[in-house]
């Protein structure tokens, strides 16, 4: 596996509940879920994937998790184009 | 080394919160249900001047305030002779962030740094979020913002991932969240480790702020139109953007406006669900927040709620998705105006009451939110498409949250629903007496609840003795 360098902007994750551990009166399909914080950060010492690390935040605070990301990325979109909204508005132009 | 487990960072509720706000609830408190609310909100210290100031130091307040021409007279082609109100929006996307949660945010950045907090963590997916991080990059204080973003899939919310970007461009450490009420026990372990200050929704710093936004549109609509707005609408969730309108309006003296709240229905769907999660097509202004928080306001992240909407909501519109799609489409090609849905619920409402209202009078949607990418409606409806949400044109009754989005054919079938407002008073009431039972409620907590509800203390004796009779 390729190693991560230290000071790369990367995106962890860590378990803060297990199913077991979490709030009370959930529904079923939530509770059978851990409770799962995913958090970016820069690498504090080189890593691979898959590794318990520590990154620090924006802010420049320290957490700890599974690293998962490598440059983690913003994707969002505009998406597919809706049809139906196309010929809102225009009628009778 | 302290206890992290659920039931034990809980448990450290009130401890917590004192320390992040430098502010004893103890002081308000009288019983279980009633505290003195009025000396709370004074005892913050600021004054509409104040805050007036605060707000102009960080770019928040003084939005335009724009007549909807052409939206007006589509409405009049359908409505009765002598009909159809003039429709306008209050454009608080011009405010820093992008919308009027700038004036939410901005009195606790204030508050925070006064008090030598080194910075502020809030709990909130919507655009509180980029509203705390943009209101304390200009204070110069760290913000840490806490968002449930993902479902078991690890699928994010479009509109919630737009606002993760916002908080991090802005300059905050973003904390996502997978599905689940566990944010407050997140946000309360933060406030612990960190000794940042609360920037909670619902402190009275929060909904002062927004009080000047009902000033505003109470002055402007004086100054072009020479007299009071008939109907102001408000999207209504957390309950804050109502109170803190309502409030500007009574200040500004406009005691005989309707107060009309207005939310998409959602009913059916569950908040806490991971599979529901991403079959909403709106992430707030919807009945899953707007109904428990008018029902109980104090289910919140802090020991009472400064965001009590039945004290002033006079009536409540629901709306459904494809509803607000629609008229969000018209609002772009009309209007040239491209907007968020948060504003554009309300503006979906204000069409149903425009119909209903006298030509000569006007009626307000007191907010717009910025739009882009994951927010934008197409976004939402393509999102909708991809979680098996069946979207198609037709007659708007027939949407089915989680399962249908019907675009409307033409405006004259938005028409949205009324709420019973005296059924939402009921369920207050219940709820107060799941709290502190009835027959220790003292003739404070008859007078509490009354002015909470918007009625007098006989109506609430009579509505409690026809609750415990059933």
């Amino acid at each position: 596996m390729t190693k991560v360098a230290k000071g790369t902007w990367v995106e962890i994750e860590r378990i803060l509940l297990k199913p077991e551990e979490r709030a009370p009166n959930l529904p079923e399909e939530t509770r059978k879920c851990s409770y799962v914080l995913r958090i970016s950060g820069f690498l504090q010492a080189d890593a691979e994937i898959g590794a318990e690390v520590t990154v620090k935040s924006l802010i420049g605070h320290e957490h700890k998790g599974v690293l998962k990301v490598v440059n983690p990325s913003y994707g969002h979109s505009f998406g597919t184009t809706v049809p139906e909204l196309l010929t809102i508005g225009s009628e009778g132009k | 080394m302290r206890d992290m487990s659920y039931a034990a960072v809980m448990a450290r509720k009130n401890e917590i919160m004192k320390a992040s706000m430098g502010m004893d609830y103890n002081d308000f408190i009288q019983s279980p249900i009633a505290f003195d609310y009025e000396r709370m909100m004074r005892e913050t210290g600021y004054g509409l001047e104040d805050i007036v100031r605060i707000q102009t130091e960080t770019k928040v307040g003084h939005t335009p305030l724009y007549e909807l021409t052409r939206l007006t007279e589509e409405v009049r082609k359908f409505a009765g002779t002598g009909k159809g109100a003039t429709i306008l929006v209050k454009d608080e996307a011009a405010n820093a962030s992008g919308s009027f949660k700038a004036r939410r945010a901005s009195i606790s950045a204030f508050e925070a740094r006064k008090k030598g907090y080194k910075g502020l963590a809030a709990a909130t997916s919507g655009n509180y979020g980029a509203a705390v991080a943009s209101q304390a990059a200009m204070r110069g204080l760290k913000c840490i913002i806490l968002q449930e973003v993902f479902d078991s899939r690890g699928i994010g919310q479009p509109e919630i991932v737009e606002k993760s970007r916002a908080c991090e461009a802005y300059g905050a450490e973003v904390q996502r969240l997978s599905v689940g009420p566990e944010l407050f026990y997140q946000l309360l372990m933060t406030l612990e480790n960190t000794g940042f200050f609360n920037a909670s929704l619902y402190t009275p710093f929060g909904i002062k702020g927004v009080e000047t936004l009902g000033v505003e549109v109470a002055e402007q609509v004086r100054q072009r139109y020479g007299k009071n707005p008939e109907a102001v609408v408000i999207t209504h969730a957390g309950g804050g953007n109502l109170t803190g309108t309502a409030r500007g309006l009574l200040a500004a003296g406009c005691d005989k406006t309707r107060v009309v709240a207005c939310s998409v229905d959602l009913g059916g769907l569950h908040m806490a669900s991971d599979t529901d999660f991403n079959r909403k097509s709106f992430t707030t202004g919807h009945t899953g927040f707007g109904v428990p928080f008018a029902t109980w306001p104090d289910r919140v992240d802090v020991p009472r709620n400064a965001a009590r909407s039945l004290r002033y909501m006079d009536e409540y519109q629901l709306v459904t998705q494809g509803e607000v799609f629609y008229v969000t489409e018209l609002l772009t090609k009309l209007e040239g105006l491209e907007r968020g849905p948060a504003g554009n619920t309300s503006l979906t409402a204000a069409v149903t009451l425009a119909r209903q209202m006298d030509r000569d009078q006007v009626v307000v949607v007191q907010e717009t939110e910025y739009t882009g990418a994951g927010k934008h409606h197409n976004r939402q409806l393509s999102f909708a498409r991809e979680n098996g949400i069946e979207v198609r044109v037709g007659d708007p009754k027939d949407n089915v949250p989680g399962k249908a989005i019907v675009i409307p054919e033409r405006l004259e079938q938005v028409r949205g629903k009324v709420q019973d407002m005296d059924k939402l008073r009921l369920s207050y009431l219940k709820n107060a007496a799941k709290a502190h039972p009835v027959e220790q409620w003292t003739e404070g907590d008859y007078a509490f609840l009354a002015a909470d509800l918007k009625k007098d203390v006989a109506w609430v004796k009579s509505a409690i003795a026809g609750i415990e009779k059933n």
